[in-house]
């Protein structure tokens, strides 16, 4: 055994001793503002949040003995005459995806401590939001006309509406959350906040949420409409 | 971009001045530990009441009206929820969570403040929810504290009207106070520490809760998500869990759920819980043994790497609770290994004590002897965890009450004795007075004692074949009248130790106002919370400069030193002035 792993030694430790001890270095583990941190934390926990349900839907959805819907048969829209397999939800994550974008010009903005851009990209941020919200509101009330309840629907098996009104809920609920959170943020940017403090991190931190967000978006997209 | 460590900026906090700022909505970490403990060690007073009421029946039957089974169950139901999620973590977390992380990393307070005292405000919501199920027509839930469906949630089962929503609703506000605090516990310890404190400073205290916080944050998700859905099965009358049945002569509407997707998803959620409740106590046993051995704790690297490695072997052990739950054998192969490979650093642990203790000076202070019972309690408990662990053992032995001798040891009044011992070790920290030493000592043996006489014989009962969660036993072929006999022995010394516990009250609140001055550092301990500028220390914990950390926690009677300890902020220099 070499004795790489010595902590007292001063030539820096490689491979898992070194990052042994650079974690384990005094006052902070990780170089990053405690906010940061803690975000990422509760990112962590929420992961776990998104992961047991995903989990859930993916048992009931093997274990059930009524044939599963069709997905891209419930989701189709009917445009100009022309049936359009998963069009909405295409648009809907089209939408997300770009919010990102917006999201992350912010956050360069926000570097740059420059005031009145940061906040009108948040804001673009989270008119995108909105507008993502209001779209499942319309999918919802489609799929409600359609006879698709929480406890039933007349295309299969009954966990279908259960897990699809649960989950995409759930999630509309984040992004519902994430539009207020990013409007407060914007709010305080524009209002001079941070340039007092002279530390814009609240923008980068509202923005991992948010792009966070996206992320679990993509994988119920792809579970729920793709599978 | 620059950044400052957190440690060396000059924090500015809003110091309160009246009553209601100071002691009702503070932000100060230790307000708000006292705040928890108090809260939770109420609630735990009903969860005990409720296990006397319990053993009155079980030990004297027929001879209480007011006892009927459906309230057993409820009584059995909240007791077991009451003690193991808001008691238990309540009070090592949000209590001695709280208290000790900042004063012992050498912080001012948590790094998030506001979001920390939220954190105890909607626990208490969560808590009067939980009560005032005893209010609702029905009353509260009995479905046992595992919360089975479709049993929980079918006509029939006590508190099906309102009690089990409650329930659900409980839990789920508890889920987010608990993330409130629990993200402030972690960040703290990995981003405020002080300088000097490097993370294999700091004492296993810190770890273990530590360690049991992200157990939580990881472990919680998984109850909250079945929380959720267990509500929408009850109110909209979704089918995650519910097969399709005929319930009292009728089909339901139900149809095509699955029962043990929900013991998946609790018991993913349940194992890390013990751990949630063990890992702290570990940590705070471990400094208990070294302070008052006056001896440096044994292997402190293994230590901490046994607590990880059970934090994190903790997630992959789960489905020993579903061994009779129908689930394909092959897992409880797989189950049974990783149960028994958990074994290995606990008992490494457990080692580690003994050997602390070994050629120790050991004091036998009050919180020393409870964490000595802790010891004995603990090792008992976990060797029949080794029993249950295996799955032919298992299966005779599910649901008697050797299961419920097992788990009270390990993780009923282990936990428990080293909450006393942790209460009675920082008391005169957290008040600056001094309790009385006898009646502690009067406390310990009975408790010590009176526990054991309760739950050894259960074992008996459990190989005997008696079923657990039962009203009765009369008339039952294969119990004998002895196994009666003795649950009446049982009964009287449960409730024994039950009134035992006014002698802690009483010193409690008596030292409050009559104890002795203690001092600053009553036990010659080494960690932070001890070096303190004022005792009990004030909002803010340190003076003008935060502590430099120079060394572990653990230089007890080191040779050539003036005192048989050397503080973790004394640095070298002092120490070699003193030995010349
Ligand atoms: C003097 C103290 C205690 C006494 C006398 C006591 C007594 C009991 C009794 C009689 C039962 C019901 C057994 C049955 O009918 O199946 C029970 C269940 C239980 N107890 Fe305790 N207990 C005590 C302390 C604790 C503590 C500190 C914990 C914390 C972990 C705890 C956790 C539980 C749990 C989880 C259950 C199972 C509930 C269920 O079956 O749903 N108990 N206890
Ligand atoms: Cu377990």
């Amino acid at each position: 055994m070499s004795d790489i792993g010595s902590t007292t030694g001063a030539v820096l430790a490689e491979g898992m001793p070194g990052i042994v001890d650079d974690w384990s270095a005094d006052k902070e583990a990780f170089h990053v503002p405690w906010g940061k941190a803690m975000m990422w934390i509760f990112l962590l926990s929420d992961t776990f949040i998104f992961s047991c349900f995903l989990t859930s839907y993916m048992n009931v959805r093997m274990s059930t003995t009524v044939p599963w819907p069709n997905p891209s048969e419930v989701f189709a829209l009917t445009i100009f005459g022309n049936h359009m397999p998963l069009i909405l939800i295409a648009i809907m994550t089209f939408i997300l995806i770009t919010s990102s974008g917006t999201m992350a010009m912010a956050v360069n903005f926000g570097y740059r401590k420059d005031r009145v851009k940061t906040a009108i990209l948040m804001l673009a941020t989270a008119a995108f939001g909105v507008s993502f919200v209001g779209m499942q509101a319309f999918e919802w009330t489609k799929l409600i006309e359609d006879g698709v309840r929480p406890w039933g629907n007349p295309f299969g098996a009954d966990q279908f509406g259960a897990t699809f009104f649960m989950i995409t809920g759930f999630h509309g609920l984040h992004v519902t959350g994430g539009v207020i959170y990013l409007s407060i943020i914007a709010f305080k940017v524009y209002r001079g906040d941070y340039d007092k403090s002279n530390n814009y991190e609240a923008v980068e931190i509202a923005g991992l949420y948010w792009h966070f967000v996206d992320l679990v978006w993509v994988f119920i997209f792809a579970f729920f409409y793709l599978w | 971009m620059a950044h400052v460590a957190l440690a060396d900026r000059g924090q500015a906090l809003s110091h309160p001045h009246s009553f209601i700022t100071k002691y009702v909505w503070s932000q100060d970490h230790k307000v708000i530990a006292i705040q928890y403990g108090i809260t939770a060690i109420a609630v735990g007073v009903v969860a005990l009441v409720l296990s006397g009421i319990m053993r009155l029946q079980l030990g004297f039957p027929d001879t209480f009206s007011f006892i009927q089974p459906s309230e057993y169950y409820q009584f059995v139901t909240m007791h077991g929820m009451i003690m193991v999620i808001y008691l238990l973590t309540a009070l090592f977390l949000g209590g001695f969570g709280n208290y000790l992380i900042p004063l012992m990393v050498g912080a001012r307070d948590m790094v998030f403040p506001y979001l920390n005292m939220l954190s105890y405000w909607v626990y208490l919501l969560s808590v009067i929810i939980l009560m005032s199920s005893f209010f609702v027509t029905g009353g509260p839930t009995g479905a046992g504290w595992t919360l089975y469906p479709p049993q929980a949630i079918m006509f029939g089962t006590p508190g099906a009207e309102w009690g089990i929503i409650l329930m659900l609703l409980s839990l789920f506000v508890f889920i987010i106070a608990f993330t409130m605090g629990g993200l402030n516990y972690v960040t703290t310890v990995l981003q405020a520490r002080t300088r000097g404190m490097t993370l294999m400073r700091m004492p296993l205290s810190v770890w273990g809760i530590f360690t049991a916080t992200v157990l939580g944050l990881l472990a919680f998700p998984a109850l909250l998500v079945s929380a959720i859905m267990m509500t929408l099965d009850r109110v909209l009358g979704t089918s995650f869990f519910m097969p399709a049945m005929v319930s009292m002569g009728e089909q339901t509407n139900y149809d095509g759920g699955s029962p043990v997707l929900f013991q998946h998803l609790f018991w993913f959620f349940g194992h890390p819980e013990v751990y949630i409740v063990a890992l702290p106590a570990f940590g705070i046993v471990s400094d208990l043994l070294s302070t008052h051995a006056r001896k440096n704790i044994f292997g402190y690297r293994m230590m901490v790497w046994a607590i990880v490695g059970i934090g994190g072997l903790s997630f992959i052990v789960w489905a020993h609770h579903m061994y009779v739950s129908g689930m394909n054998p092959y897992f409880g192969f797989f189950f049974a290994t990783t149960t028994l490979i958990i074994a290995v650093p606990t008992a490494i642990k457990v080692y580690n004590w003994v050997l602390t203790l070994w050629r120790g000076n050991i004091h036998l202070n009050t919180p020393m002897l409870f964490a000595i019972g802790f010891i004995f309690t603990f090792i008992h408990g976990g060797l029949t965890g080794i029993f249950l662990g295996n799955v032919v053992v298992d299966l005779p032995l599910s649901d008697t009450y050797f299961v419920v001798a097992h788990f009270h040891m390990v993780m009923g009044v282990s936990p428990i004795l080293v909450v006393f011992g942790a209460i009675y070790h920082w008391y005169p920290k957290i008040t600056g007075k001094m309790f009385d030493a006898t009646l502690g000592k009067a406390h310990f043996w009975l408790t010590f004692l009176g526990t054991y006489s309760i739950y050894l014989p259960m074992h008996y009962l459990g190989f005997l074949g008696v079923p657990r969660r039962y009203f009765a036993y009369e008339g039952i072929d294969f119990i004998p009248q002895s196994a009666l006999d003795l649950n009446t022995a049982i009964t009287i010394s449960a409730l024994f130790v039950a009134v035992v516990q006014i002698i802690f009250f009483y010193n409690m609140i008596w030292s409050l106002f009559k104890g002795k001055q203690a001092g600053s550092n009553p036990w010659g301990a080494t960690t932070l919370e001890w070096q303190t500028p004022d005792t009990p220390p004030i909002h803010g914990n340190w003076g003008p400069e935060l502590p430099v950390v120079h060394r572990w926690a653990y230089d007890y009677s080191v040779p050539g030193a003036e005192e048989d300890f050397i503080p973790q902020n004394v640095p070298e220099s002092e120490v070699d002035k003193a030995a010349s």
